[in-house]
């Protein structure tokens, strides 16, 4: 918990993101092939079917130790029978599972001593106030009463609650609550924190928090899984993502790199009508770009730099020029159709 | 990790008992109180004597073991399915060290114990109502907590079923409330017809009845060498189950 108590001390310097802080812890990650210790998750094969249906088919993944890895995917990809295969919640019926070099579900006690977990849904004692569900949620860990007050101390400071210790659980905001959800897989000084969707719910503020607060963490060489439908919240935080689709990885490496290869350099965006839109599908034939229409709109993924395009563009109707993101690689590797239907 | 991890789980739903005390030991005393008054004392005044007691004193015995009944029953149905559902308290534990077994076993020596501090709070006001126990009693206490252990186990069993909370109906229609009314609480199951009285001499709740009148009056005047064996045993193959039946539910 001393990395949580440097954070105390340093909270007025305002620790925030920098890129320079990111590209030096980047470079302190080992390659991906790093042996042994380093390797904090490995999964080989990993297979599980519900009936006759396969929701997991055959992955294989790896992360590495002070990595954040998101773990991307639309509604019923697989992320959380995955994840709850890692904590043995859902039995595999093909693969192998090591977290920290141990084989789960066989050492599933001793994993989970190691590992905290923000569940998507609220599972907070709504009966008891925040420093009593701290301390149950303790004494699960079998952590010693005394170190347990000193732990819990330095969480509601780190997630700004300790105004809140004997406030009844239904009495919290959302914000606080997930506050106190993260505090909760903090209590056993992880090795591996596990994120599902994180900041679902929250007013920006809120988000920002537990971004700044994450941020502290990694910085600290926590080891994170992270699921979001946020992908600005991925971007910000991870720096390794693995994107699945149908039970499958579709692929996985580092974020930049990947909207480089699959996306390209920036997009533009334009409306209009189809005639309008038509004519300008012709000019951008100019540039190395891929072409997609969507209702009334025109998205240009542009490979180069188009710029010489403006001027064409200036004439249309209204459109943006932006940087190539996370959600664009999201949408172009897993489609536009929605999954529930 | 040692055997008695279960235990942070019992104090975990110890803690949310102590906010709402008296709410819990009303729901859990009313009952059997007041049929002690209305049948003991209102109806039975007029009684002529059975098995050489008063009629109150007669059903007084087992309506303690009927107390134990729907404390640790109500307990780990209505209590043990708001955890499992809406509160996700079963979710969050299985992402700590605890597993599936800690976990049951917390839930049912839990509603055991909650039965049995029904059950102290019960014989502790008997003597108000004329009724003094013999030094006996308090070998009572541990076949009581066996019992609780069982009606946890059973009411486990049917939160690791049910669908929803109206499937508790089920459970309190046709499985406690005849077990109270059938189990010789209020008549002696040893003066029916041989057919029925072997019927309701398998009932669980029927030798727990019949060991409480003998433990609180001191009058072995039955064997209790085989009730406290099936009692064991139904107890023994109530917990595998419901512990069998709530992994299926929560591990997929």
């Amino acid at each position: 918990m001393s990395s949580v108590r440097q954070f105390i001390l340093g909270e007025g310097q305002g620790i925030g993101y920098s890129g320079a802080m990111l590209q030096a812890t980047s470079q302190q990650e080992p390659a991906p092939a790093a042996p042994g210790s380093q390797t904090v998750v490995s999964v080989t094969g990993l297979t599980k079917r519900f009936g006759e249906r396969l929701v997991v088919d055959n992955i294989s993944f790896a992360i590495q130790r002070g990595q954040c890895v998101g773990f991307l995917g639309p509604n019923g990809a697989g992320k959380t029978t995955c994840i709850n295969m890692l904590l043995g919640l859902v039995e595999k019926n093909a693969g192998e599972i090591r977290i920290f070099d141990l084989e789960t579900p066989r050492f599933h006690r001793e994993i989970k001593a190691r590992i905290g977990v923000v569940p998507q849904a609220d599972s907070l004692d709504p009966d008891l106030s925040v420093e009593e569900n701290l301390r149950t949620y303790a004494g699960y860990f079998r952590i010693p009463r005394r170190l347990a007050r000193e732990r819990i101390e330095e969480l509601l400071h780190f997630f700004a609650l300790h105004n809140r210790r004997d406030e009844i659980i239904e009495h919290l905001s959302g914000g606080q609550r997930r506050r106190l959800l993260l505090a909760r897989a903090l209590i056993n000084e992880p090795q591996l924190l596990i994120l599902d969707e994180p900041t679902i719910g929250l007013d920006p503020q809120a988000r920002h928090l537990i971004w700044e607060r994450l941020a502290i963490l990694q910085a600290q060489g926590t080891t994170m899984l992270l699921t979001s439908h946020y992908l600005d919240e991925v971007s910000r935080l991870s720096r390794q993502v693995l994107i699945l689709d149908h039970g499958q990885v579709v692929v996985q490496g580092e974020p930049r790199q990947l909207i480089m290869d699959f996306v390209g350099l920036e997009v533009f965006e334009v409306d209009g009508t189809a005639a309008e839109l038509d004519g300008l599908e012709a000019s951008f034939k100019q540039c190395d770009a891929r072409l997609e229409r969507v209702g009334d709109k025109l998205y240009v993924y542009a490979r180069e730099d188009c710029s010489r395009l403006v001027k064409v563009l200036g004439e249309a109707g209204s459109w943006v020029r932006r940087p190539a993101n996370l959600e664009d690689l999201f949408i172009q590797l897993t489609g536009r159709s929605l999954r529930e239907a | 990790m040692n055997g008695f991890s279960f235990w942070t789980i019992w104090l975990r739903n110890g803690r949310v008992w102590k906010k709402n005390i008296l709410a819990t030991l009303i729901g859990n005393l009313g009952q059997p109180l007041l049929f002690l008054l209305a049948m003991g004392y209102g109806l039975g005044r007029d009684m002529a004597e059975v098995e050489g007691l008063t009629y109150l004193q007669f059903i007084a015995p087992g309506l303690v073991a009927s107390a134990v009944m729907y404390s640790a029953a109500l307990e780990t149905t209505y209590g043990s399915y708001t955890r499992l559902t809406v509160q996700k308290t079963y979710e969050a534990i299985l992402m700590t060290p605890l597993g599936v077994v800690d976990l049951v076993l917390g839930e049912i020596v839990w509603g055991a114990s909650k039965g049995v501090l029904a059950a102290i709070i019960m014989l502790l006001t008997l003597p108000l109502f004329g009724v003094i126990p013999s030094p006996w009693v308090v070998a009572l206490l541990p076949v009581l907590f066996l019992s609780g252990m069982f009606f946890s186990a059973f009411g486990l069993i049917m939160t690791a079923l049910a669908k929803n909370y109206d499937f508790f109906n089920y459970f309190t229609s046709l499985v406690i409330t005849p077990l109270f009314l059938f189990s010789g609480i209020f008549f002696p199951v040893e003066t029916m017809a041989p057919p029925v009285r072997g019927i309701l001499e398998l009932l669980p709740l029927t030798p727990i009845v019949s060991l409480s009148r003998i433990l609180c009056y001191g009058r072995f005047n039955e064997p209790i060498l085989l009730k406290l064996l099936g009692s064991l045993l139904a107890t023994g193959c109530a917990v595998w189950l419901a512990g069998y039946l709530l992994r299926r539910r929560l591990i997929q």
